[in-house]
């Protein structure tokens, strides 16, 4: 009775400690982001790390992009074929089913979670870095607003990229998965333009550009939250970006699954 | 003037002061010792509310900084130049884009006259011909002079040095007591230094701030430091091995 008694105290404890501690990460996490809102017009500030962010972002991430694109579809082509492999169901189903899973999900899903680690992780490598080398509170000291310099941009940067870099992901998987159906004989490719054509909505790709909006905001605003609030030397920058990696691709299937409960 | 007032703050249930207060008069050098983790780095960050305490007041020109709206605490901010322990340059620069980085945001220099600007701090540390190197490539006490050279660049009313000769050798760290003599003197300027190393102490500090059992243990002259037979300060001192009284 006692040793009941005095767990479940002791869970009640430690519930309520986590609670705080997330809580208290919340609000953090919130007042960053406010604060970030709050310096948009001091452009002058952020205008020359943005220009670099959307390079970096956007355009170094497109062949990677490019590259899980075309195998996604690739194997989405051949997988639908395996699972339709009927007499009584034309070829160009497959088409319709690779181009409206890629637009609706994959491309935006399966592109973000890898940006997650590329693009997440570098980011809060960054922040956390300058924040143990005191380089976040040299640019304070001097005068500067840290975050509208270093976390704006890269927000900003992700909101605008994201959406760009899923329209190239969904063009190369609907190629990658033409290619992988004539090459293996599954379907070929005026079957699968066809099937691609006839279940085309306009939607899917609105839906698929707002996707890769959010994720992109989830992913760099977690990714400088990490690294701008890191310590402890070398290992806390590593938890750091362990930490955003995990979040961001978490953060990012719960964004997913809230926006089809909403939208779809 | 900078006026520190009734200064606490603890880190959870840590306390590291509970009362600080003492007067910084304009074209001072004031050195704050004390042992390691007694917060003397902590307390310089409270003097451009890097930081801010649990209660009290830091005080210049009759303004209380932590009462200061986010864009008046900036400006004050650009009145102090800041030399960081680990002397905080940026990665992502060389070492001119380093020293011109205020002077790109903070004035309507054209490039020229940035060049200019830059190459003259560098020629006062002695770092001509470094310009293109970056931090990576610079030694300890090459770097904290090219950090030196940027917390100086816009000519800053008060500056702060957070251990500048720790780590060095003795032949660096002179140079570094040298260089912050010559910029107290030549520009002016009212130091606040952190440091462990009395011999420093008693080269550049025209006050020195003791900090021990969560407070200002004791505050004074360098000259009152020599006489004083405060049993503390003097073990402190006899501790870093240098024999103030000989």
């Amino acid at each position: 009775m006692t040793t009941t008694w005095k767990f479940n105290s002791f869970q009640r404890y430690f519930s309520k400690i986590l609670f705080m501690e997330a809580l208290e990460k919340l609000g953090r996490y919130s007042l960053l982001l406010y604060r970030s809102l709050r310096s948009l017009y001091e452009f002058n500030t952020y205008k020359k790390n943005l220009i670099n962010e959307l390079l970096k972002i956007g355009y170094e991430s497109v062949p990677i992009v490019l590259l899980t694109g075309i195998f996604t579809g690739a194997v989405m082509t051949i997988q639908t074929a395996y699972q339709l492999d009927s007499a009584f169901i034309s070829k160009s189903f497959i088409g319709s089913i690779t181009a409206e899973s890629l637009l609706i999900e994959l491309a935006a899903v399966i592109t973000s979670l890898v940006l997650a680690g590329k693009v997440g992780a570098r980011i809060a490598t960054e922040l956390g870095t300058m924040r143990v080398s005191e380089q976040i509170d040299a640019l304070e000291s001097m005068g500067f607003n840290s975050v509208s310099f270093l976390v704006l941009p890269r927000v900003l940067a992700g909101l605008i990229m994201f959406p760009m870099l899923y329209v190239f992901a969904s063009i190369s998987g609907i190629l990658g998965g033409l290619a992988a159906g004539y090459l293996s004989g599954a379907v070929t490719p005026a079957e699968y333009v066809e099937g691609a054509r006839a279940l085309f909505y306009p939607w899917d790709v609105t839906f698929g550009l707002l996707k890769a909006f959010v994720f992109g905001y989830v992913i760099t605003s977690i990714s400088c939250f990490k690294g701008y609030y890191a310590s402890g030397g070398a290992e806390g920058v590593g938890n750091s970006t362990t930490q955003a990696t995990v979040l961001s691709c978490i953060y990012v299937l719960l964004a997913d699954f809230v926006l089809a409960a909403v939208f779809l | 003037m900078i006026e520190i007032r009734n200064l606490k703050k603890s880190f959870g249930s840590n306390l590291v002061w509970e009362d600080v207060s003492f007067s910084i008069e304009q074209g001072e050098t004031v050195a704050i010792i004390g042992r390691s983790g007694c917060g003397k780095s902590v307390l310089v960050k409270h003097l451009n509310a890097l930081m801010y305490p649990d209660s009290g007041e830091v005080i210049i020109d009759g303004r209380n900084v932590f009462d200061l709206e986010y864009i008046s605490l900036r400006k004050m901010r650009q009145r102090f130049g800041v030399l960081f322990q680990g002397s905080a340059l940026f990665d992502s620069l060389n070492t001119f884009e380093n020293i011109a980085f205020p002077l790109r945001y903070f004035t309507e220099l054209n490039e020229e006259e940035i060049s200019d600007k830059v190459m003259e701090a560098l020629e006062l540390v002695n770092l001509a011909g470094t310009s293109e190197k970056s931090p990576a490539e610079l030694s300890g006490g090459m770097r904290r002079r090219v950090a030196l050279a940027r917390a100086t660049i816009l000519q800053p009313d008060f500056l702060i040095y957070d251990e500048p000769t720790s780590g060095l050798d003795p032949k660096t760290s002179e140079e570094i007591n040298q260089l912050i003599i010559s910029m107290a003197k030549n520009l002016n300027i009212t130091s606040i230094v952190v440091t462990h190393d009395i011999h420093s102490v008693l080269k550049i500090a025209t006050k020195v701030a003791f900090l021990e059992d969560q407070g200002l243990h004791w505050y004074g002259t360098v000259e009152e430091l020599r006489d004083s037979d405060n049993e503390e300060l003097m073990s402190f001192v006899s501790a870093s091995e240098y024999q103030i009284r000989n």
